[in-house]
């Protein structure tokens, strides 16, 4: 095998790992937001998420009819599982989290993953009587393309891209780019904002931001309705890039993502981003390691392949937490959220 | 109709005498009946159901009244091993067809076999229902280690490929069938490049990639549906189009749902074959759905076979008995020694062991979302 045909497959590898690298990176924001107000690990932000790809789902099966652009039928689909995660994310915060606030720390955490546990079921039932389990996504024709369909159109992208070999299909372009936009505007919303100024106010000091006049139950509120909302949006966009979703899709990718949150230092929104970009280039280059291991002949590494992607990404956590305990961009108590 | 069958009894017992020159001799069904595997349980009852109604009247001729009943393991080891006790003491059942399941046949086939009661199932494979020599157990359908064998087979000689992948699920299931297609088609000198396991169930990225740089000309996956069903998704969006091969964990109508757009060229093996796959199968078809206003099934078909198989055990163990109602250890012998003519799936004997000396798995094929089948391999149990 010679370098032609070896680099489009390493720039295909890391380009497949950083678009995965943003599904982890939108649902890690969820966990960091929450953690950097509370300090609470919202083990059902995982199932909030698939909430999302449920509503996607239904929002393209119901639309796959209508003639309507695939386009609008896509931003449908984020707004309402924006909407649905959202209010579902407050209202388990204001159920379960709100009456335990001045409890141990145990005590939330517990609570978390019993929530965790009941939302996988209630989403099992609400498809189980329509007799759905996999749910399959029906995406707007088109939407399942190449990214330069035709060669014509492949020209126009522009030549670089060619020569590399980058094999994007259209939804991993819009995933990235809907990944950045939500970014964007979460960015704008915590850092401009007079929101987001408050929501800070209480994630370093809860009690003096009381006495200055903000309500911190609505600032928490807040909180969760935003990150409920990038958990839907992250729903949709994983029922699309994967094709199927059921209720219990959400643990694997809600561990990864807590990893990511942990690996970037949690708390710190460019971190969570970071963290998910590692971690989903990390995972794609252990999981093709023994191919580089035949090329070298070296027999270690030909036994690496994607049996093991999953312990890699959790070894390098490890690693991260022994050397650099904050996360990579995380710094102790300075700043959160 | 209930009422007249009842009065036809009544007279027919009063024609006779006494009602106690009829002996009654039953046969049992043990198959899930309720939970989510019910469908398939109720089409083994219902299969062993006609057969029965179809040897009512030769078991009339000789005094015996022959009656079916049904037991519900739902497909649960401990449901099924304490309906197996319930059935050693009813001393009028001779014979059980059953399970579904390969892990409720193994403790019930153990529990009935110190009273000897003789049991033929209709769709167990796992090795050790039969592999642990019990004198009672049988069976009509191949066993697993004939699967990846024929799937090996079935890869080189019909879809004619040079380099074949192969992944796993890391299950006790997939893993193994993947290790039993990788030694077959390593026999016949074909380039294995790779047998990887992988629990991931929804991002294949890395391995599309890897499958792109090796350009293999068929893969195999050893795992279950819902897995498998997403990687071909995920293979075909990416533009690969080799054929995908693998086993009965690939049998559901859920596969080509999940996999949509990309459900073409998928191939799988396995031993409940479609009733269409079936040449005999055509009136038995239209009887069961006249009976039971259900459509029958590749098990209903399977459960047919398997009564048919139990009920001329008994015949003949009843004609060696002197034309009286036979024992139970006289059933489980005619059982294993016998042949067995007439039934859907072609004639059935056993080897000493209880395995069926010349089995057929079938072929599946998934174009378009539509399954049909592709092809039949005939396979021979592991020892004779």
């Amino acid at each position: 095998m010679d370098l032609a045909t070896l680099l489009p497959f390493i720039v295909n590898v890391i380009v497949g790992g950083l678009v995965l690298g943003f599904v982890y990176a939108i649902i890690a924001l969820g966990y960091t937001m929450v953690y950097g107000v509370l300090q609470l690990i919202n083990f059902a932000h995982s199932e909030v998420f698939v909430t999302g790809a449920v509503v996607g789902f239904e929002i393209f099966r119901v639309l796959a009819p209508s003639p309507m652009n695939g386009y609008l039928k896509l931003l449908i689909a984020l707004v309402a599982a924006m909407a649905v995660s959202g209010l579902l994310n407050v209202l388990i915060e204001r159920l379960a989290y709100r009456p335990l606030r001045n409890a141990p720390k145990l005590v939330p955490l517990i609570t978390a993953i019993g929530v965790s546990l009941i939302l996988q079921d209630v989403l099992r039932i609400i498809e189980g009587f329509q007799g759905r389990f996999d749910l399959t996504y029906t995406l707007p024709a088109g939407f399942s393309g190449k990214f330069c369909a035709a060669e014509s159109s492949c020209a126009a992208v522009g030549n670089v891209l060619r020569t590399v070999g980058i094999d994007l299909q259209l939804k991993d372009v819009i995933l990235i780019v809907v990944s950045l936009l939500s970014l964007g505007v979460l960015n704008y919303l915590v850092n401009r904002t007079r929101l987001g100024k408050a929501i800070r106010a209480v994630a370093q000091d809860r009690v003096t931001a009381g006495l200055m006049g903000i309500d911190a139950n609505r600032m928490i509120s807040a909180t969760f309705l935003i990150g409920g909302a990038l958990g839907g949006i992250s729903g949709v966009l994983f029922g699309m890039k994967f094709g199927t979703v059921n209720a219990y899709s959400g643990f694997d990718p809600g561990i990864i993502a807590f990893t990511a949150a942990v690996l970037g230092g949690i708390g710190s929104i460019p971190g969570a981003v970071l963290g998910g970009l590692v971690l989903g280039v990390i995972q794609n280059l252990i999981g093709v390691t023994n191919v580089f291991g035949s090329l070298l002949h070296i027999a270690n590494l030909e036994s690496i392949n994607a049996s093991y992607q999953r312990i890699g990404a959790f070894i390098v956590l490890v690693l991260i937490l022994i050397f650099k305990p904050t996360g990579l961009l995380g710094k102790s108590n300075v700043e959160k959220v | 109709m209930k009422k007249s069958a009842l009065s036809l009894s009544v007279l027919a017992a009063l024609a006779l005498g006494t009602a106690s020159a009829q002996t009654t001799v039953k046969i049992a069904t043990l198959s899930p009946l309720s939970g989510g595997q019910s469908d398939l349980g109720t089409q083994i009852r219902n299969g062993a159901q006609l057969a029965v109604n179809e040897y009512k009247a030769q078991f009339q001729k000789l005094g015996l009244n022959l009656q079916l009943v049904a037991y519900d393991d739902q497909a649960d080891p401990a449901t099924g091993t304490a309906q197996a006790r319930k059935i050693a003491a009813d001393r009028q059942i001779l014979a059980v067809v059953g399970t579904l399941n390969s892990g409720v046949a193994i403790p019930s086939s153990a529990a009935l076999a110190a009273s000897r009661v003789a049991m033929v199932s209709p769709a167990n494979t796992a090795n050790n229902v039969t592999d642990r020599g019990l004198s009672n157990m049988n069976r009509i359908v191949a066993r697993d280690d004939a699967q990846g064998p024929a799937g090996a087979n079935f890869i080189t000689g019909n879809l004619k490929a040079k380099k074949v992948y192969i992944l796993n699920d890391k299950t006790a299931y997939g893993e193994g069938l993947a290790k039993e297609v990788e030694k077959a088609l390593k026999a016949k000198n074909i380039q294995v490049v790779a047998n990887e396991g992988t629990e991931e169930k929804s991002d294949f990225s890395g391995i599309v990639s890897k499958i792109r740089l090796q350009n293999p000309d068929a893969i195999y996956f050893g795992g279950i549906y819902n897995q498998v069903g997403v990687f071909i998704k995920q293979l075909r969006d990416a533009g690969v189009n080799t054929p995908v091969v693998g086993g009965d964990g690939l049998d559901s109508s859920e596969l080509a749902t999940i996999a949509g757009t990309g459900a073409n060229n998928i191939y799988f093996t396995t031993v409940a074959a479609p009733i269409e796959a079936l040449p005999a199968a055509r009136v038995f078809a239209t009887n069961f759905q006249k009976t039971f206003k259900d459509q029958a099934q590749g098990f209903g078909a399977f459960g047919y076979d398997a009564a048919k198989v139990v009920l001329q055990g008994i015949l003949n163990a009843a004609k060696a008995n002197g034309n009286k109602a036979p024992t139970r250890q006289q059933v489980e012998t005619a059982i294993r020694k016998g042949s067995f003519t007439g039934l859907l799936s072609g004639n059935v004997s056993f080897n000493s062991v209880g395995d069926r000396t010349a089995a057929t798995l079938y072929v599946m094929n998934v174009q378009g979302g539509k399954y049909k089948l592709a092809t039949r391999i005939p396979v021979k149990p592991a020892r004779q």
